[in-house]
């Protein structure tokens, strides 16, 4: 293995990480005293250059999908990310995976860096995670027998050489997740959408992983059928202790599977709390917002709230705005939040969040009439 | 609606018995299987249903974009009075974007990605009224300014990759408002939408309603956006209409036990973080060959040996004659499972209990 060459630099640099957030540092894991650090992401930064030219191309600026985020994944939690389209989740997901190459920044996956990591290593490392992903149709291939989806992760890791081992684990997973282990022959354009999304879940679970991180596993779902794929998910993550990190844009959805929750906006983690807290007093306007859309399937509670309503679009990823990303949008925001960075901290209630003007209690009372539930 | 019926009024649209089946190799999709509905002027009337529950076709249907050789449409809609069904393909497109016009789910694919917003905004105002192309361009700059696209006299001459997916349904209700029209079919408005977003356009929806007073059927399959933008609420299931009430009585009284199961496998904000959802068994029925009696009875946790055989129609319900539903079982029943799902009890639980009532 490479990984002993390439370790101490790349600690090193997760060191000097930690060291520039400064405070919050110990702070990701101070509302869940329990549990050990499974993943552990710091300063975590993707840019994706724009070159202009063919021949003598140059790089004339930059995506910057995600930029500086910082949280743990701790062992066991159901941990979720949530923000509207260019958020940058879903590059936190497949940097996470290490399926893209972060610009810096560091990851530790129980304490191995694997940020920089390549070949061998690298493929060792995947086999302790293993992703789900958004669409059922296109994230299975549809010239392969669902046998032969799901024993794919074996054949990879050349685990179980015999054909008639792996046929059993095979349907053993196929069993585990609700499917019919007879349907062993057949192909994805023979399930429904919520079965294909079974197929994506047996062959994340195939080389028993401690992580799975599910990018928007449910969205393409009917709602009969989103709930059944919910659950399985949480009984399988009861059942065998794995680590979740669920990625979803719906805020309800999240709320019902997640343990912690992180928001993002423009490549930024705003706010970072305990579930519980999130949806009671979210401090971070944004999450507010975020909060205060979401339609109630209720009509009396419905016509009650005073929906906050956000002006504008989010802006463009490529030359975010200064200070707080959102203060372009945010109904607080005063002077100083287009000059300043504010720091994801510790805010009334437990809340780690980075603003400078976070929202009262009595602000969260009438903007979010479902606050009240929690 | 009722209230129409009472004072005597014609409702803006009536559709009754509509039939939508479409001939294909493997057999007759019965994709809208007799519905009926009416919508009074100024109302918002929200469809709900998951893929293939025929909420869309019934929609298409009432513009006239279903017609094909191999389609059977049988059954009534009336607009204001006139029969649109049997009128002509040129009659229809007088009352397509003129009277009655539509929304789209996907705002990028629903307008032309080479043509400006200009040129798609004065045809759309020139295809229904005989103006210069000048007037039609004014009229489009305050269509955009009142749908709140800023800076619209410039904004109108962009193209629509311009504008992000937002500003695109702006766009497109836009278009949709043009021509003033009487009714407007939003299918899945804001499904494609970021949820700040979507509360955006489902305020601007609610505003112009309320400005321009004009009806709108929200055909969506999200119970939340029902509950915020609809003032009365059909139900549908495999083609049909399965429950159909004003907006407040179906949260508060829902009858159908998919209403039920579509209420409790959402999970919800106002509601306690560690209840369980629990999720409808099975899946929506083929088209093709559709169960025998209640088409729901597959999945329904209280089924009963009549509920195989006999159809049940959309009756009233006992006490609240705004409220319709179409179920087999004893209206007492109903009232007494919907209060032990309320009080926390699984499907399962409550079939035993049913079971048990059958044989006292």
């Amino acid at each position: 293995m490479s990984a002993p060459e390439s370790k101490p630099a790349a600690v090193a640099a997760g060191a000097a990480g930690e060291r520039h957030t400064g405070a919050v540092g110990g702070a990701f894991t101070a509302d869940r005293k329990k549990g050990e650090t499974l993943v552990q992401v710091r300063d975590l930064v993707k840019h994706f250059p724009i070159t202009k030219g063919v021949i003598f191309s140059k790089q004339v600026g930059a995506v910057q999908a995600v930029d500086g985020v910082s949280f743990d994944v701790i062992r066991g939690e159901t941990l979720g990310l949530v923000g509207e389209s260019g958020c940058g989740k879903s590059t936190t997901a497949r940097l996470l995976m290490r399926l893209l190459e972060p610009t810096s920044g560091s990851i530790l996956y129980e304490g191995e860096e694997i940020a920089n990591a390549k070949g061998a290593y690298l493929k060792e490392m995947r086999k302790r995670m293993q992703m789900i992903f958004q669409d059922p149709y296109s994230s299975l291939n549809p010239r392969k027998t669902v046998g032969s989806i799901i024993a794919d992760p074996f054949k990879i890791h050349g685990l179980l050489p015999g054909e008639g081992e792996r046929k059993r684990a095979v349907q053993d997973l196929m069993e585990t997740v609700g499917l019919n282990p007879e349907h062993y022959n057949r192909y994805p354009h023979e399930f429904s959408g919520g079965q294909r999304q079974r197929i994506g879940v047996a062959r994340a679970l195939a080389l028993k992983p401690d992580l799975i991180i599910a990018d928007e596993p449910v969205s393409a779902l009917d709602v009969s059928i989103q709930a059944q794929v919910l659950n399985l998910l949480r009984d399988l993550q009861r059942s065998m202790g794995l680590t979740l990190v669920f990625i979803a844009h719906d805020l309800s959805v999240v709320r019902h599977m997640c343990d912690r929750v992180g928001v993002m906006y423009l490549g930024r983690l705003v706010e970072l709390a305990s579930s519980d807290e999130l949806y009671a007093h979210p401090r971070m306007p944004y999450t507010g917002a975020l909060l205060s859309a979401v339609p109630v399937a209720d009509p009396v509670l419905a016509e009650r709230k005073q929906r906050q309503i956000l002006v504008g679009d989010v802006p463009s990823p490529t030359n975010p705005p200064s200070g707080c990303r959102f203060h372009t949008r945010c109904p607080k925001a005063q002077e100083v939040c287009s000059r300043e960075d504010p720091r994801l901290e510790p805010k009334e209630g437990g809340n780690l969040a980075a603003c400078h003007f976070p929202l009262t209690d009595a602000e969260v009372r009438e903007r979010i009439p479902t606050a009240e539930a929690q | 609606m009722a209230t129409a019926a009472r004072e005597g009024k014609t409702p803006l649209l009536e559709v009754k018995d509509l039939k939508v089946h479409f001939e294909t190799d493997d057999g007759i999709v019965k994709a809208v299987d007799g519905i009926s509905y009416t919508v009074d002027r100024g109302q918002a009337l929200g469809i709900v249903g998951e893929s293939g529950s025929g909420k869309s076709v019934s929609s298409l249907t009432v513009m006239g974009l279903t017609r094909s050789r191999n389609a059977h449409i049988s059954g009534e809609i009336l607009f204001e009075g006139r029969d649109l069904l049997n009128a002509s393909d040129e009659e229809m497109r007088h009352v397509r974007g003129n009277d009655i016009a539509m929304i789209f789910q996907d705002p990028l694919s629903s307008l032309h990605p080479f043509y400006k917003v200009s040129t798609q905004l004065v045809e759309a105002v020139r295809a229904h009224k005989d103006v210069s192309k000048a007037q039609a361009l004014d009229r489009a700059v305050e269509m955009l300014g009142l749908v709140g696209i800023p800076e619209p006299r410039r904004r109108v001459h962009s193209y629509p990759h311009e504008f992000s997916g937002g500003m695109r349904q702006r766009v497109m209700i836009a278009m949709a408002l043009a021509n003033d029209p009487k009714m407007i079919i939003a299918d899945e408005p804001t499904t494609a939408l970021d949820v700040t977003v979507q509360a955006q356009i489902l305020e601007l929806m609610e505003r112009l309603q309320a400005e321009l007073d004009t009806a709108v059927v929200i055909i969506t399959h999200d119970l939340g956006v029902v509950a915020e933008m609809a003032d009365e609420i059909a139900v549908m299931y495999a083609g049909r209409i399965v429950e159909r009430a004003p907006t407040r009585p179906l949260f508060a009284q829902p009858q159908h036990p998919y209403t039920w199961g579509l209420l409790g496998s959402i999970p919800r904000l106002d509601s306690p973080r560690d209840e369980e959802i629990v999720p409808i068994p099975g899946r929506p029925p083929s088209l093709i060959t559709l169960p025998g009696g209640c088409a729901f009875h597959p999945r329904c946790p209280y089924v009963r040996d009549r509920h195989r055989k006999v159809e049940p129609t959309l009756e009233p319900v006992e006490g609240s004659p705004d409220h319709r539903v179409a179920c087999l079982l004893e209206t007492g029943t109903r009232r007494k499972l919907w209060e032990e799902l309320q009080s926390g009890k699984r499907p399962d639980a409550a079939r035993e209990a049913v079971a048990l009532e059958d044989r006292s």
